[in-house]
């Protein structure tokens, strides 16, 4: 593969990720908010920015990568994804306590909490079968299954939640990182189990 | 058989639909003078502050927040009610004491309060309004707005007796 390819390769995902916080961080919503709520709101972008990665890890699909690192940058993005989960939800509920508990009891009356939610409890599923999965001898073909299955929760969880929600998120930015993220896990789902 | 079976249950259920309708229709106009109730909304009571102050405005103003009190057993508007009124603003957070504020209905059962601009918060532009009143059940309310340009919003409750 040629240098130039390679670096278009690398710029195009690295704008991907990168354009829609910057875009974020010229929303005028910024300026009425706490830095504690600021934070828990680019957690939730860079969450939704890091699924990008994953499957395109997953898959190997970057130039200049062996797969074995590509593996171990895919583990080191989920352990980074868990962590921007909890910095949302963290943030939020210190921001505003009975919005966070209404959301987390599925009683919020915000239609985009339920994806969010279930989006969570799917990362937190992911994280820990992931971590169980040497010890329980889950079986490759069992662990692909699970895992795919979980990934396709947490991104139509996230893509929803994060197309309903009238926050920091540019518009532009956010629909290219939305349909990304569906593209890149669709292709990979589709690799894993659909080969021809 | 089986279509027999159908029609028989389709004749049950549409004859005991419009018996339903039939006489609900007939108790209805009695107390066609009441008004339905408005009940609390999900999430309308989040942050809110017992006992907020009455207050001629909410920080600087430039959004108004309107609307009726009217008793659910006549329509008749409510004189003197108290509705406290709060949200995510220009000036603060739903949570801050100075976001909160109160106000009175006139004789004809209207409030209006002059408040800084609402702004969106937890993914939805919405204010929140608790109407907080001895003798009446609280109720509490949380509208949107349709858009975040929006200048205005209106809210109405209908109170029960308690």
């Amino acid at each position: 593969m040629g240098a130039t390819r390679t670096g278009l390769i690398w710029g195009a995902l690295a704008t991907a990720l990168c354009a829609p916080l910057l875009a974020a961080g010229f929303s005028p919503l910024l300026q009425y908010r706490q830095p504690i709520y600021i934070i828990a709101g680019f957690a939730g972008i860079a969450g939704l920015a890091l699924l990008l990665l994953q499957p395109i890890l997953a898959g190997n699909y970057l130039p200049d990568i062996s797969a074995k690192r590509a593996r171990k940058i895919h583990k080191i993005i989920g352990i980074a994804l868990v962590l921007m989960v909890l910095a949302h939800v963290i943030g939020l509920w210190i921001t505003s306590p009975p919005d966070v508990i209404d959301a987390l009891l599925f009683r919020s009356p915000t239609p985009f909490s339920i994806w969010g939610v279930t989006a969570m409890w799917a990362v937190f599923a992911t994280a820990i079968l992931a971590a169980l999965r040497r010890k329980l001898r889950i079986r490759l073909h069992s662990w692909r299954y699970a895992h795919m299955m979980l990934a396709v929760i947490i991104v139509i969880g996230t893509v929803v939640h994060a197309l309903m929600i009238d926050g920091t998120m540019e518009f532009y930015t956010k629909i290219a990182l939305c349909a990304l993220v569906v593209v890149a896990t669709a292709i990979r789902a589709k690799q894993l189990f659909f080969k021809s | 058989m089986r279509s027999n079976i159908i029609t028989r249950r389709a004749i049950l259920t549409a004859g005991s639909a419009a018996l339903t309708v039939g006489v609900s229709g007939l108790i209805v106009p009695a107390k066609a003078q009441g008004l339905a109730p408005t009940p609390t909304m999900r999430g309308g009571s989040n942050n809110y502050r017992p006992n907020a102050p009455i207050v001629e405005r909410i920080g600087g103003g430039g959004f108004t927040m309107t609307g009726t009190v009217r008793r659910a057993s006549d329509g008749m508007p409510l004189a003197g009610q108290r509705i406290q009124i709060w949200a995510h603003t220009t000036e603060g957070h739903e949570r801050d004491e100075r976001s909160h504020g109160a106000t009175l209905t006139d004789e004809n059962g209207v409030f209006t309060m002059d408040m800084p601009q609402i702004v969106p918060a937890f993914g939805q532009a919405h204010g929140h309004l608790a109407s907080e009143n001895e003798g009446f059940e609280t109720v509490f309310l949380r509208p949107l707005l349709d858009s975040p340009d929006q200048k205005s919003l209106t809210a109405d409750f209908v109170l029960v007796t308690v």
